[in-house]
Formats: structure tokens, sequence, C-alpha cells
């Protein structure tokens, strides 16, 4: 079983298929919830301690827009932890303003730059059948690469 | 004024939406099954399906066993947040959810998805060579009469 980065990291899909082949999905939705449940949070409804935008600094410069450091705190420790990775390229639904942008654009890059040592899969959404089951069997074939049961 | 310190609910719960779109099988009937086998674990009721919330174990065979009604229409995801959360809630923030559009966006897709996940598990997707969309040749012009005819009882089965 592997741990697998998910770009966009709240996608349905994805976490779908990546659970179905016997894999571990690293989406934000975990990270949060482990936020929400820690009582030493300082800030709701914000869900920031003051130690998120320290972690976030190793990944983005103080000049940089500060919502990038704080969605960092959450996405890089899951970078960091990946073995393997899947990114969808026209993922309509990542969209966002300037922090959520830069953030997309910084997620990429850095899987993109860990792809020499960790597999990455580069798909599309599918807009029709055929596309439809080209997608899954990608995401399959990659996923059995890996190993693991299928659940 | 001090702020009361930070209470968090829920501590060691997991919650997972599971989204059903399929035409044998409704959010509805998907939900009565999950109450039936759901021994106290909280259920929230959607339009999409439900959420779950409960421990990892309980969660997980619930949805193991719900993903056997229909295995290539039911999608599972984590959430972050428990039910009724006051800070995801549409009830207390109004307008749609956070994260509703992401939702709304994948859901349009997700017949592709399960089209793709029927044709894997079928037995002679094995046997089949692999074939890329950029390789497929799509004929060029209008569609034929007959093989509208045929797509559309394909639908109606």
């Amino acid at each position: 079983m592997a741990d697998v980065f998910i770009y966009p990291s709240t996608s349905l899909i994805l976490s779908d298929l990546v659970q179905r082949y016997g894999h571990t999905p690293l989406n934000v939705a975990v990270q949060i919830r482990e936020h929400i449940q820690t009582p030493s949070i300082e800030s709701p409804p914000l869900q920031m301690t003051p130690e998120d935008p320290k972690k976030g600094l190793k990944y983005a410069a103080v000049e940089v827009p500060s919502g990038v450091r704080g969605r960092m705190a959450l996405f890089g420790p899951l970078i960091e932890q990946a073995e393997a990775a899947i990114i969808v390229n026209d993922a309509d639904l990542a969209f966002g303003c300037q922090g959520c942008a830069r953030t997309n654009e910084l997620i990429k890059f850095l899987i993109r730059e860990k792809s020499a040592t960790i597999p990455v899969l580069d798909i599309t959404y599918p807009r029709n059948d055929d596309e439809g089951i080209e997608f899954v069997r990608e995401i399959k074939t990659f996923l059995e690469g890996l190993g693991g049961e299928t659940s | 004024m001090i702020k009361p310190p930070y209470e968090p609910e829920f501590i060691g719960t997991v919650t997972k939406y599971v989204f059903v779109d399929s035409p044998n099988t409704t959010p509805q009937s998907l939900a009565v099954r999950a109450y039936e086998i759901s021994d106290g674990v909280m259920i929230k009721e959607t339009c999409f399906g439900m959420m779950i919330t409960g421990t990892e174990e309980e969660v997980n065979a619930i949805i193991t066993k719900l993903r056997e009604i229909d295995p290539h229409h039911i999608f599972v995801k984590d959430r972050g947040f428990p039910p009724g959360d006051i800070r995801r809630c549409r009830a207390n923030l109004g307008g749609a959810r956070p994260g509703y559009y992401g939702h709304e966006f994948e859901m349009s897709l997700i017949r592709y998805v399960s089209k793709g996940l029927e044709a894997a598990d079928s037995p002679q997707s094995a046997d089949e060579q692999p074939t890329t969309v950029r390789d497929m040749k799509h004929e060029a012009g209008p569609l034929e009469v007959e093989r509208l005819m045929t797509i559309i009882q394909e639908e109606e089965q």
C-alpha cells in the first residue's frame, strides 16, 4: 500500500480510485481533520495555529501571498510523504483567488520536481465514455504498478 | 474579552462522503441500507448520498458493504469537517457549502468514470489491446440514424 498524493487534493474521483485500488489517497481533508480535532488550535474558525505559517515558509518565501504559505502548511507535508502522485491537469474546480492559484502552481512544480524519485501520472479529466475507459485504465495500471490489493 | 478555549468535537472519528450516481440505486435507498447496518454510527442523508461519521473501522465496514450494492456507481472520499459543523454547514453560512462546486464539477463527469470501471472489471477487458484516445480515429461527418438508434436502445436497456 502506497501513499498517493492526488491533485486536485479534494478530488472525489481520484480519492475513490486510489482507495479502490488498494492505496492511501493523500488528500487535504485528512490534514484538515487533524487540525480541527486538535484541542490546542488557537484561532478558530481559521483552523490555523502559530506553527502553520512557519511550516509554510519551508515551501514559499515571505514575499509570496500569505495564503500560499498557509495552504502549503497543509499540502507541503503531504507532498513530502507521497510515494506516488496523480495530477489531473484540467481541473477547473481548483480555480481560485491568488492564494489558491499560486498554491496550485507551486504544488504542481514540487510534484514534477519530485518526479525524479517517485512515479507521477499526468492525465486529464474524461469528457466522454471512451476517455472514461482510458482514464480508469491508466490509473488502474499506474496504481497496480505500485503494488497493493484491490478493495 | 477572553475567548473560551476551543473544544473540538468528534475527536478520534473520521467522516466520509458517499456519492451515488446510478440508474439503479437512489441516495435514499442507499441511506436506508446504511441505517440497517450502521449500528449506531452517525449517518447524514444528503441529496447526493450521505456522510458517515464514526471510528475508521466502523465507517470502512459500512462503506465496504454499501459498495457491494452498486460497485461501479458508488464513490467515496474523506471529509475534514463533521456534518453540521458551524464553520462549513450552509445552515449557518448561507449559500452553497464550500466544496460544493468541486463536487458539482466532478459529478458531471462521474458517469464516464463509472463506464471506465465497468470496462476495467469486465472479463474481456484483459484481452483487449489498450487503446488511447490519442490513437482513436473518430470518423468525421454527421452521426448516422442507425447508429443513433443503437445508442438510444443501449441507453434504454
